[in-house]
């Protein structure tokens, strides 16, 4: 009977050792309970800045830290790239380096008047 | 004849040290930077290049809903977690609390899309449209296709939700990698929401 009872419980028992123990699991809400608070503060913070009406160059600064900042919260918490294995973080490099050129080829047209108003 | 089965999808790759799963999740999320990379790269182009941006004048917070956008960026926000949340109950072997935090996820991807819907609804109202300049083309293109991503976020989750969850019985720990991949999709979602609302919205 007790063997029985053993074999099915068995892999229920293993998943959770694969996994995280329900203590640790605690933790890890805890930790994305923050996050969701910080992301929620850190929008009002966001909206807030744009009634200011700063200088265009400024108020783009201020936006792009606190995008940043959100997003590393959300990859690093939510997508649990804080605890992720290289093979990740090699795919992310690559990726980064590529979306920077694509953003950086425009500033390349620019000075020969692609995207300017002949209006 | 066997079945053919595509190997380590639950157990690490011995040379990647994930399963299988998980890596390719991720190659499809870095395409995906690409492709909403190259949007940004569009926008950044066309915003540099007008003499004024939004084109006909003002400021794109006076064009655009900003309060209806915060509100579905705190929805967008508040699915993030219920979908972490979804993920982390099966990590306890909790198939109902999965059900509430998964369920909840696929609801509040829902108000999104009906906000949005009104936002829409109201620029059309107006005949913003598109075609009407550089600022709505890039914004329904940019909001179009992040609003293309949701509804597919929502089909994923609510198959995963419904027959999808079948397999937590014969395979748990297959299933819960398929919950983590699939939040890995919708966390990315988010991710894109949280820096198209600044560029389009407030700036």
């Amino acid at each position: 009977m007790d063997a029985a009872h053993g074999t099915a419980v068995a892999p229920s028992a293993e998943h959770a050792d694969a996994g995280h123990s329900a203590d640790e699991m605690k933790k890890h809400v805890r930790r994305y309970i923050a996050v969701f608070v910080a992301l929620a503060c850190l929008t009002v913070i966001t909206v807030g800045v744009s009634y200011l009406k700063l200088n265009r160059p400024l108020a783009i600064t201020v936006a792009l830290i606190i995008a940043s900042i959100k997003a590393g919260l959300v990859a690093s918490i939510f997508m649990h790239l804080i605890s992720e294995k290289k093979v990740i973080f090699a795919v992310l490099v690559l990726t980064a380096f590529f979306f920077i050129l694509v953003l950086v080829i425009p500033s390349l047209t620019i000075g020969e008047g692609v995207g300017v108003s002949t209006g | 004849m066997s079945e053919t089965v595509i190997p380590y999808m639950v157990k690490p790759h011995p040379v990647t040290g994930i399963p299988n799963g998980k890596l390719g999740i991720w190659l499809f999320l870095a395409s995906e930077v690409m492709l909403f990379g190259a949007l940004f790269s569009s926008y950044i182009l066309l915003r540099t290049g007008a003499p004024h941006w939004p084109p006909e004048g003002g400021l794109s917070s006076d064009l655009l809903n900003v309060p209806l956008a915060t509100i579905n960026t705190l929805v967008l926000i508040t699915s993030s977690i219920t979908m972490v949340m979804a993920w982390a109950s099966l990590k306890v072997q909790s198939l109902p609390k999965f059900r509430v935090y998964l369920g909840a996820t696929i609801l509040l991807a829902c108000v999104f899309l009906v906000i949005k819907y009104f936002e829409y609804a109201h620029k059309f109202e107006l005949g913003h449209f598109p075609s009407h300049d550089n600022f709505y083309a890039i914004y329904f293109t940019l909001t179009g296709l992040h609003g293309v991503h949701i509804i597919g976020g929502i089909i994923v989750n609510t198959y995963l939700l419904t027959f999808g969850s079948k397999l937590w019985k014969t395979d748990p720990e297959h299933f819960t990698n398929r919950i983590e991949n699939a939040g890995l999709y919708w966390h990315f979602v988010d991710l894109v929401w949280i820096f198209l609302f600044p560029a389009l919205y407030l700036l």
